[in-house]
C-alpha cells in the first residue's frame, strides 16, 4: 500500500529547505502514517536529494504531519540547477512511500 | 458581529487576471488584496529600475488595475497590493494615470516605501543568516536589500482613507491582516489576534491554492472547473475566526483538505511562523466544513514579535548555461546517455570552467531519482552548469546544440539558454533602522 491511498501532500520551499505535508484523508489513518513516516524513514526515502536533516512536526487535530528537510534544493530556487527548482514535485515522491497493509 | 470579507486577487505575479474581476463583481468584498512579489522578484525589479527610473513595478499592474479599479470603487472595495515591487511611487503614478483614463475620481492612492534598506545593509557588519558569513562577502555583487515591513504603514494609509495601497516588500500576511486590525481595532500587542490574522493572510496569499488549485490528482483528489478557478474569500469575524469560501458558481472547491494543504505550505515549525508583526502559532488550528465551499478556520495563536526584521538581499551569483535535446524510439535512453557523456567530455576538452553541473535525462531521472526507473520511449537530455562568465555559460548550450551534427543519431528539438543568476540571501536588521513612509496621490 502506498501513502497515496491514505493521504495527500503539498511541498513548499524556503531557501534551501523543503517542507512536505502528509495529510490523512481520513483521520483514523493518521496514527498509521505517524508510526511509519518517521523522520529517519523519510530521510532514507529521499536519500537521493536530502543533504541535510529531516524534522517532523505533528498536527494530530488536522491528521497532518509536516516534514522539514534542510539542504535539499540545490542551494534554493534562486540558484538551483535543477529542472524543478522549487522541489515542487517532491510531494509526489512521498506518496510513493510503501506502507504495510492492515494495521 | 461585524464581519470583513477579504478576497485574494492573485497568488503570484503572473497569476490569472479575471478571477479578481469575478471577486470584485460578485464577492461582496470589503478588501481585495493582490500578493505578487516573490522573494527574487524585487531584485529583478530593482535591476529594471536601474535601467529605467520609471520601471521596477509589477509588469501586470496596468492590466490588473484596468480590470478592477472601477469595480472596486463602485462596490466600495479597498485594493491593497505589493505590486509596487522596487518602485511603489511610480506604481502609484501609473495607477493614478489609469484611474484618470477610466474617468474615475475621488480615489486616494497610497504608496508605502521604506523597505529599501540597501544603503543601511551595505554599511552594516551583519551576518548572513544562511551561511554565517559577513555581509561584506557580497561586496560589489549586492543589487538590492529589502526589509519585510509589517502592518504599521498599511494601517497609517487605511486610517488616512486610502482606497488603493501599493507597497514594495511587505510581509505577505500583513497585506491581509492590516485591514482586520484597522476594522476590528485589534491592539498591536494582542498577539493571539495577530496570530489569527496572520493565519488568514497565510491561507489567502497564494490565491487559488486554497480553492482547489494545485490540488487535483484525478481518482484521488478530483476538482471540477479548474479552467475557471474561483479565487478565495475569507469572511473574518471580530474574534479572528474565519470562513474560507469563494464566489458561488466559480470553479474549484473549498474543503478542509485544500485548506490543510495550504496552511502547511511553506511552513516549518507550525508553532513558530515568524512575521514582522507576530510569531504566529498554527499548531492548534482546527478546520470544519460548515457548508458547501465553506470551511471555518480557528485556533491560531501568537507570541511577541522579534526585535529584528528579515531583509532579503539580492546579489549577482554568476551565470547558468543550459542545453536540451530529445531522443525517441528504440534505444532512446542509451542514445541520450551517450549524448550526455559527449557533452561532459566536450566541456572538459574545450576548457569550459564549471563549478557545478547537472546531467539529466528528463523522463528518467531529472526530477526523482530511482534505483530502477521504468523504461521510456523518449527522453530529453538536459545539461546545466554554473560558470563565472556569460561567455562560458553560452558554451554549455552550444555544446548540446552541436550534437545535431556531431552526436548520437536522431537527436531533435535543441534548446539553449544562458542567464545571469540573481540569488537571494537574508540578514536580520534591527527594527529601528527601518523607516517606513506613506505618501498619497489623488485623482
Amino acid at each position: 500500500m502506498k501513502v497515496r491511498q491514505l493521504a495527500h501532500s503539498r511541498t513548499g520551499d524556503k531557501g534551501n529547505t523543503s517542507n512536505i505535508s502528509v495529510i490523512a484523508f481520513d483521520q483514523k489513518n493518521y496514527d498509521k502514517l505517524r508510526r511509519h513516516l518517521t523522520p529517519e524513514a523519510i530521510k532514507k526515502h529521499f536519500d537521493w536529494v536530502v543533504k541535510g536533516d529531516v524534522a517532523r512536526y505533528e498536527l494530530p487535530q488536522l491528521g497532518a504531519l509536516n516534514f522539514v528537510m534542510t539542504k535539499t534544493l540545490g542551494g534554493g530556487v534562486t540558484r538551483s540547477l535543477a529542472l524543478d527548482q522549487h522541489g515542487k514535485c517532491l510531494s509526489s515522491f512521498i506518496l510513493e512511500f510503501d506502507l504495510p497493509e492492515g494495521e | 458581529m461585524k464581519k470583513i470579507r477579504i478576497g485574494a486577487g492573485a497568488g503570484y505575479s503572473g497569476d490569472r487576471v479575471e478571477p479578481a474581476v469575478e471577486l470584485a463583481e460578485k464577492g461582496k468584498l470589503n478588501y481585495l488584496v493582490y500578493e505578487c512579489l516573490a522573494e527574487r522578484t524585487i531584485a529583478l525589479a530593482q535591476q529594471a529600475k536601474m535601467k529605467d527610473p520609471k520601471a521596477g513595478y509589477d509588469l501586470l499592474l496596468e492590466e490588473r488595475m484596468r480590470s478592477v479599479l472601477a469595480l472596486c470603487q463602485k462596490n466600495g472595495i479597498t485594493l491593497i497590493s505589493n505590486m509596487g515591487a522596487a518602485n511603489p511611487l511610480e506604481a502609484v503614478n501609473k495607477t493614478r494615470e489609469i484611474a484618470a483614463s477610466l474617468g474615475l475620481s475621488g480615489l486616494k492612492i497610497a504608496a508605502v516605501t521604506g523597505d529599501d534598506v540597501l544603503d543601511a545593509v551595505k554599511a552594516s557588519d551583519l551576518r548572513i543568516e544562511e551561511n554565517g558569513e559577513s555581509i561584506h562577502s557580497l561586496d560589489g555583487k549586492m543589487i538590492s536589500a529589502n526589509a519585510y515591513l509589517g502592518v504599521a504603514p498599511l494601517l497609517e494609509a487605511l486610517r488616512a482613507g486610502a482606497n488603493v495601497i501599493i507597497t514594495g516588500r511587505v510581509a505577505d500576511p500583513a497585506l491581509f491582516m492590516a485591514p482586520l486590525i484597522h476594522e476590528f481595532g485589534w491592539s498591536l500587542d494582542d498577539w493571539d489576534k495577530l496570530g489569527k490574522g496572520t493565519l488568514v493572510g497565510h491561507l489567502l496569499e497564494c490565491g487559488g491554492q486554497i480553492t482547489g488549485g494545485y490540488f487535483a490528482d484525478p481518482g484521488f483528489k478530483d476538482v471540477d472547473g479548474l479552467s475557471r478557478l474561483g479565487f478565495p474569500i475569507a469572511e473574518v469575524s471580530e474574534d479572528g475566526s474565519a470562513i474560507i469560501t469563494k464566489v458561488e458558481g466559480s470553479g474549484g472547491k473549498v474543503v478542509t483538505a485544500t485548506c490543510k494543504e495550504q496552511m502547511l505550505y511553506e511552513i516549518h515549525n507550525p508553532t513558530s511562523y515568524f512575521t514582522p508583526d507576530v510569531v504566529a502559532d498554527f499548531s492548534a488550528v482546527t478546520m470544519t466544513q460548515v457548508g458547501p465551499d465553506q470551511v471555518r478556520v480557528e485556533g491560531a495563536t501568537g507570541r511577541a514579535r522579534s526585535a529584528t526584521l528579515k531583509v532579503s538581499v539580492g546579489y549577482r551569483d554568476g551565470f547558468i548555461g543550459e542545453g536540451q535535446m530529445s531522443y525517441a524510439g528504440l534505444g532512446a535512453q542509451t542514445r541520450g546517455q551517450l549524448a550526455l557523456d559527449i557533452v561532459e567530455k566536450r566541456l572538459a576538452l574545450t576548457g569550459v570552467k564549471v563549478s557545478e553541473t547537472r546531467y539529466d535525462l528528463i523522463g528518467v531521472n531529472s526530477i526523482h531519482v530511482r534505483q530502477n526507473p521504468a523504461p521510456v520511449d523518449e527522453v530529453r537530455i538536459r545539461v546545466t552548469g554554473r560558470t563565472d562568465s556569460m561567455k562560458e555559460a553560452v558554451r554549455i548550450g552550444n555544446e548540446v546544440e552541436t550534437l545535431y551534427t556531431n552526436g548520437p543519431a536522431g537527436g531533435g528539438g535543441a534548446f539553449k539558454s544562458a542567464k545571469e543568476v540573481i540569488a537571494i540571501l537574508s540578514v536580520l536588521l534591527p527594527r529601528e533602522s527601518v523607516k517606513a513612509a506613506v505618501s498619497y496621490l489623488e485623482v
